[in-house]
């Protein structure tokens, strides 16, 4: 049968044939807007910042800059801020751990608890983004103030003493992550948690599962691709935050985003800047492949 | 495993959403080691009933009993009742081995492993067990299902309609199957589903629910023979129902007028209280021959007949007979060759026997639980 139809006469296939190479050249035309914005905006720039990085560290904003295939720049870049890198590497993945820990049971909730509230609940996820970015990291500046509300109640209750701060320490940096990457986390997990189909919970439940044994059985192995694309859209952005640590926190807590800032904008070191930018590219891209791997979760796109 | 004193009972069993009841004060006994059938039109309340058996739906009264013990207040995984699902509900992240292994390891059986093998085995799915059910077809996926409920040795077995999703072949293979199944292992199996053949060729008892109420129970026979309401009498099988007074007995008989001419049923297959009865009787019953010929000492006779449809379907003609007042009636006969094929316009007497017709309540609607084209699939 199958071998009937591999080879199949000429008159009959030709027009079929046309029909198939016209649809796919349609495709392709729709692809062709979204592939040059990425070439202009997003390849050549890249391609720009690896040429940057292998500029010629003697030269200067000033005198401009020669292509001396510089490896070195890479050499220098590490030896001076390795310690920004596990830094904000650390930041990021506690804030993605405390991301997840809390959006779990948040999106947990929307999904099978929330009943007519569940949209509410999801406006309310994502309200935040109606205000701008900056301003909301600022807010937190107010709310975590040496005389602040936080910080007093905390001191009444002796989980911190009485002359200490929580501004201007990593605790606020990161507590600043955590909360501009919450959305980011919920709403993929939501998202799985919501196709989970209803009756296999039930179906755990009627097959001497535990409420609480079906949770982890079913429930949860089901939600994986969410808990995957949540933690990597918290812990991407989080490793290249600068914001938090420059408006939360003190140079003790500046994380390689910082020093790239100061790189690019303040000193004008474009080589060191680039070459930073790369290896943090580099490095996040290599832990994503590593971690998806682990997670063994081939259908997260 | 299943024993006498582990009847499954439901008493007074209510469940209302809202001011609608799906289940309506229902009482029965389900005898250990029956295959159970619940019967009826989809929107009958048969599945919530089977809901609350498996706990998964709470009962706004009624208790739930297997043998002395009340399960009405256990959770679903306290219960000893399994569960085959409509939409079969197999884990799509586990293997068929873990699916079927997965009550046992929650109730912590030690030799889970050799017992999973055996029951994969007895479904023939041996070559699948460490498949994903979506690498599966749906007859085979069906079996994983009954798999995984039936190796937890359940005291009852709930099944929701679930050969629904196979087609009509399968759904035969399937039908003989289940039932082997069920008298090899001897659990109680109760079986809900909206197809008359279906719960006929399985059951041993079978209860026809409609709006939220078991309208007759009985023995599949007892049920198509000997129907006690219209809407049993429609919904299994087909019934020609006509209007007739009931005008007085003769010795064991019931006599009616039947628009001018008498007939009589049988007394225990009178199920009418009042002055009017539908007089019903079914159309493979009934024989049609040519008007004025022939003796009928003892039968029932209806004359005036004439047909006005022919349908060969292959092993029987369907014919139609209007009657003088106006009515249709449906004649079925078997193609045994020993006459020949009446004709279109041929007038006929229609006869048959005392012991076949029933008497139904003239209050009843004589559409009820006739198949809507939507109940067709």
């Amino acid at each position: 049968m199958s071998h009937v139809t591999t080879t199949p006469s000429p008159e009959t296939t030709a027009p079929v044939d046309g029909e198939v190479t016209r649809r796919r050249g349609w495709g392709w035309l729709l692809l062709v807007p979204g592939m040059l914005w990425l070439a202009v905006f997003f390849v050549f720039p890249t391609i720009q910042l690896l040429f940057t990085s292998l500029y010629d560290p003697s030269g200067s904003y000033e005198t401009g800059y020669q292509l001396t295939w510089h490896f070195g720049n890479y050499v220098s870049a590490i030896a001076d801020t390795w310690n920004l890198f596990l830094r904000s590497f650390g930041y990021a993945a506690i804030a993605t751990l405390v991301c997840l820990a809390l959006g779990y049971p948040l999106a947990y909730a929307i999904t099978f608890k929330a009943g007519r509230w569940k949209n509410f609940m999801l406006v309310l996820v994502i309200a935040p983004f109606f205000t701008s970015f900056l301003l909301r990291t600022l807010a937190w500046r107010t709310i975590l103030a040496d005389e602040g509300p936080v910080t007093g109640f905390l001191k009444a209750i002796a989980v911190l003493p009485d002359d200490g701060r929580l501004l201007a320490t990593p605790v606020a940096v990161i507590a600043g992550l955590i909360y501009n990457f919450m959305p980011f986390m919920t709403l993929p997990l939501y998202a799985s948690l919501d196709k989970v189909d209803h009756r296999l919970i039930e179906a755990a439940g009627d097959l001497y599962a535990s409420p609480f044994t079906g949770f982890r059985k079913v429930t949860f192995p089901l939600s994986l691709p969410g808990v995957v694309s949540g933690t990597l859209l918290c812990f991407i952005p989080a490793c290249g935050d600068y914001i938090n640590a420059e408006l939360l926190g003190t140079p003790k807590q500046y994380m390689v985003g910082n020093r790239i800032q100061a790189a690019f904008l303040t000193e004008h070191n474009y080589p060191l800047a680039a070459s930073l930018s790369i290896i943090l590219m580099a490095v996040v891209v290599l832990m994503v492949v590593f971690y998806i791997r682990r997670a063994g979760t081939e259908d997260l796109v | 495993m299943a024993d006498g004193d582990k009847d499954l009972r439901l008493e007074r069993l209510t469940k209302r959403f809202g001011d609608f009841a799906a289940v309506d004060d229902l009482s029965l006994t389900v005898p250990s080691g029956s295959f159970f059938a619940l019967l009826g039109p989809s929107g009958c309340g048969k599945t919530t009933t089977l809901r609350m058996v498996a706990g998964l739906e709470d009962p706004t009264a009624g208790r739930v009993l297997i043998g002395d013990d009340d399960i009405t207040s256990l959770r679903p995984y306290r219960r000893p009742v399994n569960t085959v699902f409509q939409s079969y509900a197999l884990f799509p992240h586990l293997t068929i081995f873990e699916n079927v292994a997965f009550g046992l390891r929650r109730r912590g059986v030690k030799d889970y492993k050799q017992k999973a093998v055996d029951m994969i085995e007895l479904v023939e799915l041996g070559p699948y067990a460490d498949r994903k059910p979506a690498q599966l077809s749906g007859g085979q996926q069906q079996r994983v299902a009954l798999a995984r409920a039936l190796i937890n040795e359940p005291g009852v077995l709930l099944l929701d309609e679930p050969l629904g999703a196979l087609d009509l072949k399968l759904r035969r293979q399937m039908q003989i199957e289940l039932k082997r199944i069920q008298t090899e292992i001897g659990i109680t199996f109760v079986h809900v589903t909206h197809d008359q053949e279906e719960a006929m060729t399985m059951a041993d008892t079978i209860a026809v629910m409609n709006q939220g109420v078991i309208e007759q129970m009985g023995a599949p026979a007892d049920l198509y023979e000997n129907p006690v309401t219209t809407f049993v009498a429609n919904f299994l099988g087909q019934s020609n129902l006509i209007m007739s007074d009931v005008i007085g007995a003769s010795g064991s008989d019931v006599v009616v007028d039947c628009h001018g001419q008498k007939l009589s049923v049988d007394t225990s297959r009178s199920h009418a209280a009042g002055r009017n009865a539908w007089l019903g009787i079914r159309p493979e019953k009934i024989f049609a021959g040519a008007a004025g010929q022939g003796e009928h000492a003892g039968s029932n006779v209806l004359t005036g007949g004439r047909i006005t449809d022919v349908s060969f379907i292959g092993v029987s003609t369907q014919y139609l007979v209007v009657m003088p007042w106006g009515q249709e009636l449906m004649v079925f006969e078997q193609n045994t060759g020993r006459r020949a094929v009446l004709r279109n316009g041929d007038e006929v007497d229609l006869t048959w026997s005392p012991q076949h017709a029933f008497l139904l309540d003239a209050d009843q609607d004589a559409q009820a639980g006739m198949m809507r084209p939507e109940d067709l699939e």
